[in-house]
């Protein structure tokens, strides 16, 4: 697992340097000219001209993508103490440490697009910009840190790894970094489950619980069905995404099938089957109407989530007070040393 | 608080590379910042950062007339000149 899914993480950087090879003639035009580099596959550069609509959908994208590495720190971060050993403590620590990393490297990507920090985490706090759903759902057992890993990390890899080949320059870097950390998030995840499913059978009941609970949460990761995703086109047209949502979600159901097989474990679906007519996986769409729900705001956990987010940021004002201090101070003495 | 550009060496005898951007507001604390989010797993062995706003940087807009200059001298390339048969070590 998630060795194809790095082979193509590879693929997207090699064909990034290979497109920035490609000479490009050069008009007055701006538009032509932004055109011409996406066709060309070669990257639009944060100081480029680019259409508003582009730069206004980037930042909703890309802000939404940091602010769920942000919560989602949260439904894991509530089993770090509670870890079962001291090994699955310091490696579950390390991957909350990657997400808030994942959220850092993407808000720095969104500021490249002439927006500031101060603003993104304000547009979080105080609701106006969205995190992903799946992170309003509680996590009840230790299974489910794996059931987050192994469905969550990756369905979010799915989704993502099209994104390293995405048009804009710093977000498809950032991506590619982001998806060679995630391998080991999901790997992570599997493990836990595994140890779990060949443990007791009251842990392997724990995992089946789990995985019951956490799949179509997982599913509805890819958001609504084709038939009804706002923003698709106009992001395909200008190469930000690059496969519909119900293709990952295709994509993600029959890499998912085989593992749970080798777990020993069952995914919740009774109308899961080969199908040899579409060479895919037939399988229950999630529930939609739910996932509307959740994303406006009424799921299990929408409110303890945002309320923590600012108990820390509130929490946290000293210190970003005592730090801009030091830094006044230090300046201040530094300038008298060279008087 | 101050935005800081990171450019990280991977490894000895290779050059700094951007690697992206932290906040803080000193130096120091900006370099511990770019340390935890962009070295978790020893990419570098060096870090700069650099106030954003401390970078002079040439516009896209006037690329054709800025790298202008370098265009039309192809005599800069080897390739540019014709080898006679023989000569050896060229």
């Amino acid at each position: 697992m998630g060795e194809g899914l790095l082979d193509q993480v590879a693929e997207a950087e090699a064909e990034l340097l290979a497109a920035a090879d490609r000479r490009l003639s050069r008009g007055d035009d701006v538009q032509a000219w932004f055109d011409a580099v996406i066709e060309a596959d070669q990257k639009v550069e944060p100081r480029d001209w680019m259409p508003d609509d582009y730069r206004k959908g980037l930042i909703r994208q890309i802000a939404q993508h940091a602010h769920s590495e942000i919560i989602g720190m949260q439904p894991e971060g509530n089993w770090i103490s509670r870890a079962p050993t001291l090994k699955r403590k310091a490696i579950l620590l390390a991957k909350v440490q990657d997400e808030a990393g994942h959220g850092l490297y993407l808000y720095a990507a969104a500021e490249t697009l002439g927006i500031t920090r101060a603003e993104l985490v304000d547009a979080l706090i105080e609701g106006r910009q969205k995190y992903s759903s799946i992170f309003n759902y509680p996590t009840l057992t230790w299974a489910d840190v794996g059931a987050i890993g192994w469905l969550v990390d990756g369905a979010a890899i799915v989704n993502q790894v099209p994104l390293c080949r995405c048009s804009y320059g710093p977000y498809a870097r950032a991506m590619i970094r982001i998806c060679k950390e995630e391998s080991f998030h999901q790997r992570q995840g599997y493990e836990i489950l595994h140890t779990l499913s060949h443990g007791t059978p009251e842990q392997k009941a724990m995992a089946q619980d789990s995985v019951d609970r956490w799949w179509y949460p997982s599913l509805a990761m890819f958001g609504p069905p084709d038939t009804q995703s706002t923003h698709s086109a106009k992001s395909m047209g200008w190469k930000i995404k690059r496969h519909s949502n119900d293709e990952l979600r295709q994509r993600f159901v029959d890499m998912c099938v085989p593992q749970a097989e080798v777990l020993g474990l069952t995914l919740p679906d009774p109308e899961l089957r080969w199908n040899d007519e579409r060479g895919h996986h037939d399988f229950t769409e999630p529930d939609y109407a739910e996932l509307m729900r959740v994303v406006a705001g009424d799921g299990p956990c929408n409110a303890e989530r945002m309320a923590h987010r600012r108990r820390a940021h509130d929490e946290g004002a000293w210190v970003r007070e005592a730090a801009a201090e030091f830094a006044k101070k230090a300046a201040t003495r530094k300038g008298e040393e060279n008087r | 608080m101050t935005l800081w550009e990171v450019f990280i060496r991977a490894r000895r005898g290779l050059s700094h590379t951007h690697a992206g951007s932290v906040h803080a507001d000193d130096a120091e604390t900006a370099l511990r910042n770019a340390r935890d989010v962009y070295t978790r797993r020893q990419e570098g062995v060096s870090i700069w950062v650099v106030r954003a706003s401390d970078i002079a940087a040439s516009s896209p807009e006037e690329k054709d007339p800025f790298f202008a200059p370098a265009a039309d001298k192809i005599y800069r390339y080897p390739t540019f000149y014709e080898v006679p048969e023989g000569a050896p070590h060229l």
